[in-house]
């Protein structure tokens, strides 16, 4: 490894953490998208800062950039409130529209300079290296290490400083106001930590990366547990793993960074969203076939109870009687077999001690419309579930 | 048009995701055939953005993630992966290749007669079906569980208007762009929605605030140099929709603040009022004359409000006295029981 390419994995990281730690916060507020309204709505900002010190580079620059993201979030704040329309359509109202005078600022004026519209919003990592910053006629690294290190750094210290605050009010806007935290003023924080974490990164990787780092990490730890510092911890892993190793797809297929950062986010997500233990696609649809098969055998148990005469109780029987598969039906009865709920006795289903307990119990529950007691319920019958 | 359900179905920034979600589609569909026919890439940015459209759907019904976060997710992804497949393509030795990305920003501009047939043809086809599924639609989008129970066919219509609204995106890509597509999907329709509560009435506004601000922002783009259509059209919608905001005669801000300011100071009046009430119901005659200096501010009391409520009769001022009149006395009298009444 170069000494290049270290310092792009380590800015990619760097960038992945100082995205994750406000986006856990933005998925849980469900304001996923103000990072992508943000990160769109800089641009006119960013071009107003270009020509008042016409240099990229410039902290103005940055710190206009950040300025309209807050700017951004105020008005899709106001639209909100006045009731008009809803959260959402007012942050796709807002954006395109600040995006748009970006858009025509940029053609108007700065036809002649390096500033086009491909360059902001989709970034190059890969020149990261090459812009660097030089202390007392010393090379100290890249400039976007530098800065992006000092926005983690804030957003790192103002996370510990505020981190019972920020919980609260995520979770319980009216207790935080009712225990005296600002919960507005909570929020304009956040929102400015998002806005110069957006800005900060996305000079170095570009608008849509810095969205993809922003949500995907924070999303697929929210799939995993539920423990905020769990998942605060998490989306930093994710993120910094994506970061890594999304560089190093780049380099073997020789293609964007950012966009293979991305691309491994994608796929980290699709994985997690099919095999995540409690929340993923198998699991719910395992747990989903379970309850129906168990549901059927309540049903099954409540018929047997309900009926003494050997003909309904007939193994036979039961196809015609509660409309059953003749698979389903099958599985039915080795489940409940299997659980001693019942007998067969000559083709003759008859229920046994514990499957009348636990019926009886079931209908109790049922007819009190303590549903979830069921659950505990079968944990305590069950030998096997369905 | 399609916009009204999308605003509606609380999937505003679906257009936004759905235009970014393309990108793989082109580029894949560009590797496979190596070629820049419209037409492939424009299926291939079809089949991604529809992928995309049922990933978030799925997203958003089997786990506890919100919609947001699925739309940003599925956006920033498919882009991503597009933009990798953008930039391998650049190094495949194709000369092909250069100005695939120009779709992503799009060109009026550089729209064929044969493509604008194509949309109007495609528009065509929607209005058709809309009009056709237009009960089912309806019910579906203010009462799922109403239409489920009425043995509609909830997926079925369901991936029929998200279908929609993907292929109108996808069409709408090459004309103004990816950022822009998703104002264009939402702005007529948000303007409209201000001015009228009935579907059919807000669907037809939306059309009409939609072309309206195409033709216009194509003027103005094309009568003044170094202008680019797409930014020119989505800021005259904003425009649209900003006038609305404010002065729609039901919903608009600026009616609102005057309904409010009329209460409030309907309001005030009646404490004046029912303050004068309290003092005058103490003394034989109704119209003993009190000083105007024991009303102060906290009794609702300006010069204006007193000299409102004696154009309206209720008061007679004399000097620096006030008294109430016959009818301003039954009036205060009432007040109580008619409180309901003072609000509106």
């Amino acid at each position: 490894m170069t000494s290049a390419q270290i310092e792009i994995q380590l800015i990619a990281s760097l960038v992945a953490v100082a995205c994750a730690i406000p986006g856990v916060f933005l998925v849980l507020r469900k304001m996923a998208l103000i990072s992508d309204a943000i990160s769109h709505a800089i641009l006119p900002g960013i071009v107003v800062g270009f020509f008042i010190t016409h240099d990229l580079s410039s902290p103005l620059l940055i710190i206009l950039a950040a300025f309209t993201g807050i700017l951004t979030v105020f008005l899709v704040e106001f639209i909100q409130k006045t009731g008009l329309v809803k959260e959402d359509t007012a942050i796709g109202l807002i954006f395109p529209a600040l995006f748009s005078i970006g858009v025509i600022l940029i053609a108007q004026n700065a036809n002649d300079v390096h500033l086009d519209i491909d360059a902001v919003l989709l970034g190059e990592l890969a020149f990261a290296p090459f812009d660097r910053l030089e202390l007392f006629g010393m090379d100290v690294g890249p400039k976007s290490l530098w800065v992006i290190g000092t926005i983690l750094m804030i957003t790192l210290s103002l996370l510990i400083a505020f981190f019972k605050e920020l919980k609260v009010s995520t979770f319980d806007v009216g207790l935080a106001s009712a225990l005296g935290f600002s919960p507005v003023l909570l929020h304009y924080g956040l929102m400015t930590v998002a806005s110069i974490t957006t800005v900060g990164a996305f000079d170095a990787v570009g608008a849509i990366l810095v969205v993809a780092l922003t949500i995907a990490p924070a999303a697929t730890a929210y799939l995993l547990t539920k423990d905020l510092k769990k998942m605060l911890f998490l989306s930093v892993v994710i993120g910094v793993f994506s970061a890594i190793s999304g560089y190093w797809l780049a380099h073997v297929l020789d293609a964007s960074i950012a966009g293979s950062i991305a691309s491994v986010l994608g796929v980290v997500f699709l994985i997690v969203f099919l095999f995540a233990p409690s929340t993923g696609m198998i699991s719910v649809a395992y747990k989903q076939q379970r309850q129906k098969i168990e549901v059927l055998l309540l049903t099954f148990l409540l018929h047997l109870k309900n009926h003494t005469e050997h003909k309904e109780r007939h193994v036979n029987h039961l196809g015609e009687h509660i409309n059953w598969k003749r698979s389903q039906a099958k599985s039915v009865l080795e489940l409940a077999l299997k659980n001693n709920m019942i007998v067969i006795d000559s083709q003759v289903v008859s229920l046994t001690e514990k499957g009348n307990v636990f019926t009886e119990n079931a209908i109790n529950y049922i007819t009190d419309h303590s549903e979830e007691a069921i659950e505990e319920m079968k944990k305590e019958f069950f030998l096997f579930r369905g | 048009m399609l916009g009204s359900f999308a605003v509606l179905r609380k999937q505003s920034l679906l257009g936004d995701a759905i235009s970014h979600a393309a990108l793989p589609g082109i580029a894949v569909a560009f590797l496979i055939t190596g070629a820049k026919d419209s037409n492939t890439l424009l299926l291939g940015a079809l089949i991604s953005g529809l992928l995309g459209a049922f990933w978030i759907r799925s997203i958003i019904t089997k786990t506890h993630l919100k919609s947001d976060t699925a739309l940003g997710l599925i956006l920033s992804l498919f882009f991503g992966v597009g933009m990798l497949l953008l930039t391998f393509i650049q190094k495949q030795p194709n000369a092909n290749q250069a100005g695939l990305d120009k779709y992503l920003f799009g060109q009026a501009a550089t729209l064929l007669e044969r493509d604008v047939w194509f949309m109007a043809i495609v528009t065509g086809v929607c209005l058709v079906t809309l009009l056709l599924f237009w009960k089912e639609f309806k019910l579906l989008l203010f009462d799922a569980d109403y239409t489920k129970t009425l043995g509609f066919n909830i997926k079925f219509l369901d991936i029929l208007i998200t279908s929609f609204i993907v292929v109108a995106i996808i069409l709408g890509l090459q004309t103004v762009g990816v950022v822009l597509m998703s104002a264009m999907l939402l702005a007529p329709a948000a303007a409209a929605r201000q001015w009228t509560n009935s579907l059919a009435i807000m669907v037809g506004l939306a059309a009409t605030f939609g072309a309206f601000s195409g033709i216009i922002g194509t003027g103005i783009s094309a009568s003044y140099p170094n202008l680019s259509t797409g930014p020119v059209i989505v800021l005259v919608a904003s425009v649209f929709v900003l006038v609305s905001f404010v002065f729609s005669p039901s919903r608009g801000l600026l009616f609102k603040e005057i309904r409010f300011r009329k209460n409030r100071n309907d309001l005030k009046l009646h404490k004046t009022l029912s303050f004068m009430y309290d003092i005058a119901k103490t003394h034989d005659d109704i119209g003993h004359p009190h000083a105007i200096k024991i009303l102060n501010n906290f009794h609702g009391y300006t010069k204006k409000s007193l000299h409102k409520l004696e154009e309206e009769n209720l008061i007679i001022l004399k000097g620096g006295n006030w008294s109430l009149t016959e009818e301003g006395f039954f009036k205060a009298k009432n007040l109580y029981n008619q409180h309901i009444d003072a609000n509106d």
